[in-house]
């Protein structure tokens, strides 16, 4: 069943998992307790346990790890009972990322990642060299960060170290428990986005535990809600969760804005882009004039010689005469890469307080607008993503940009 | 006021008494330590175990060492165990209370880690919890080693053959307060514990080069 990119991927079963506390315990914050959970992760996907505080999820968590041990029920790695398995062992296998990072401030960030393979008794040199293709791997650059000490590193970067460390051992496994809780928004987006990079490059088995429903919808491919005591509401992919909560819990958990969150499951390059009218930097000024007046859009986008926007030029700023110079632009449509979410696009647009946003590819090359009035066309009750992608394809033509030398 | 000439004719006795001044102090500490370090292991691990440690060596703390020298003697007569033992037994409290405050100062988060990346207990004593506890042990070394320096004066009202450099302030009293021998045993002493509190404070540094990193970082 698995396919090729999931071989390095383990099969994750629950089967009538329960944990349950003594009172006493209960009543000092203990962990949540968890009650009858049955579920199965598929090799290869990202399985994120969601819900409030007390609801059991890194309870859940913790019990593939055995860091803690379930009362009653069997957890089974790949169909094998882990309750057979000696504890530091069977942890070996597992990468743990933890919301605290907790990396060891007394060994260097090479030995850090290396912690792994050293307990595994790998020889010296290839533990070196497994931590240096990490480090390069999460983007720290090797040379600048391997030397040093936990405590000279931002949370951001400490987080990533985190990551690689947990990869160290390659393990087919993964337990993340809010690994990015601890860090700013901005840096969490950030390592949000780099982790779903590179989980698409290893497509490891990955149980995550979040308390925030943006970022299960985000990063899960499938989504297990859980509700206080431990149990299991509803297990299903983002979109399903969404459309349809199986619960009045679900339902409130993931909130009213339900629709909108919708738009965070819908990336730039699964609607159709808006074409504009473009130009070169030296094109003649005459031509690109006599199109951005035959536009309804008012504007021309001004392209470089590798086709990278520059900047729009409003149609009456455009020159009669002359060719078109890089000075005559005002960059300020934020630059939206075709990977980023419609609620990234939306909020970034709003933001720049404009109504296009420009798309560019892998290398800064223009790929076309996106319109106010497209994702407008996602927030429909009715819309799921393929059906915006089709309606929005029928009005808006090519997505490709109409440059000047084309003309 | 000195007298230069007795100064000048006691030097190899002055060197023995500050060889075996040095010798007392180490084996008291180094004893003293061993001990701590098993008791703080094993309170650090029964937990239910370290008040009544600490007290105990709290109470042992509080003996008068002239009450115990003399108490001693009886059992173990004028021997190096009479001197030894109030050192050893003094050092007990400072150093479990300093091990087990390093064992407990180690973040949860760094020893969840530590267990989740699959330590053996004994992997995460050695590892990380000892490394991390390490700038308190040294701490509390420091302290126990400049106060033992100080005690082991004392240990010269058992028998002529101990105190090290104590020896001479006692013998000094004894003739009358013959000051010149008197500060031929103080002046050492006290040159003694404040070399051992420096190469200590050194040692702290040598053993937390990541702290120092954070001081440069810091600096930069």
């Amino acid at each position: 069943m698995p396919d090729q990119a999931a071989r390095g991927a383990a099969i994750v079963e629950y089967q009538h998992v329960s944990k349950s506390y003594a009172t006493a315990r209960a009543a000092r914050g203990a962990p949540g307790a968890v009650n009858d959970l049955s579920l199965t992760v598929p090799a290869g996907k990202i399985c994120v346990l969601v819900g409030p505080s007390g609801c059991g999820k890194t309870t859940s968590l913790k019990m593939v790890n055995r860091l803690i041990e379930p009362t009653s029920g069997r957890i089974l790695i790949d169909g094998a009972d882990i309750a057979g398995r000696d504890a530091t062992e069977l942890r070996r296998e597992i990468g743990y990322v933890i919301q605290q990072v907790g990396l060891f401030p007394h060994q260097t960030i090479g030995a850090n990642v290396a912690v792994v393979p050293r307990l595994l008794g790998w020889p010296a040199a290839r533990q070196r060299e497994r931590a240096e293709e990490l480090l390069a791997l999460v983007g720290l650059d090797p040379a600048l960060y391997r030397d040093r000490y936990p405590a000279q590193l931002s949370g951001g970067e400490r987080q990533r170290v985190g990551v690689a460390r947990a990869l160290a051992a390659d393990p087919p496994l993964m337990l993340m428990d809010e690994p990015f809780g601890a860090v700013d928004p901005i840096v969490r987006e950030r390592l949000q986005n780099e982790f779903l990079r590179l989980q698409a490059e290893l497509a490891k088995t990955i149980l995550f535990v979040t308390h925030d429903i943006d970022e299960a919808i985000k990063m899960g491919d499938l989504v297990a809600v859980m509700q206080v005591g431990g149990h299991l509401e509803q297990f299903a992919p983002p979109a399903e969760i969404l459309a349809a909560p199986a619960s009045e819990f679900v339902a409130d958990f993931v909130g009213a804005d339900r629709g909108l969150k919708r738009l965070s499951l819908t990336r730039v390059s699964e609607l159709a882009l808006h074409p504009v009218v473009t130009a070169r930097v030296g094109d003649p000024a005459e031509g690109a004039r006599a199109r951005t007046l035959a536009d309804p859009f008012p504007y021309l986008l001004l392209l470089d010689a590798s086709d990278r926007p520059i900047g729009w030029i409003s149609q009456g700023h455009i020159p009669a005469t002359g060719a078109l110079a890089a000075s005559l632009a005002t960059p300020m449509s934020p630059l939206l890469d075709r990977r980023t979410t419609l609620k990234d696009a939306l909020s970034m647009m709003l933001d720049a307080d404009v109504q296009t946003g420009i798309v560019v590819d892998r290398t800064g090359r223009l790929r076309g607008v996106l319109t106010v009035e497209a994702i407008a066309a996602a927030l429909r009750p009715s819309a799921d993503p393929e059906v915006i992608a089709s309606a929005t394809a029928a009005g808006g033509a090519s997505a490709a940009p109409q440059s000047g030398a084309d003309a | 006021m000195i007298d230069w000439g007795w100064l000048a004719g006691h030097l190899d006795a002055i060197a023995y008494r500050t060889w075996q001044h040095v010798y007392l102090a180490a084996l008291g500490v180094g004893i003293g330590f061993a001990i701590s370090f098993v008791l703080a292991l094993v309170a650090a691990r029964y937990r239910i175990l370290y008040p009544p440690i600490s007290a105990l060596a709290g109470i042992l703390f509080t003996i008068p060492s002239l009450a115990l020298f003399a108490a001693l003697i009886s059992i173990t007569g004028f021997s190096v165990v009479t001197a030894e033992v109030p050192l050893v037994l003094y050092t007990l409290v400072i150093l479990v209370r300093n091990i087990v405050a390093g064992l407990d100062a180690v973040p949860v988060d760094v020893v969840e880690a530590a267990d989740g990346m699959g330590h053996s207990r004994r992997q995460r004593l050695w590892r990380v919890e000892l490394p991390l506890a390490l700038p308190l042990i040294v701490a509390g070394l420091r302290l126990a080693t400049v106060s033992t320096i100080g005690l082991v004066t004392i240990t010269g009202t058992i028998s002529d053959a101990y105190g090290g450099l104590g020896y001479f302030i006692l013998d000094g009293y004894h003739r009358g307060n013959f000051l010149t021998e008197m500060y031929a045993g103080a002046v050492p002493s006290i040159l003694l514990a404040l070399v051992a509190d420096l190469l200590f404070v050194r040692a702290q540094r040598r053993v937390t080069p990541w702290a120092r990193a954070r001081a440069t970082e810091a600096a930069a």
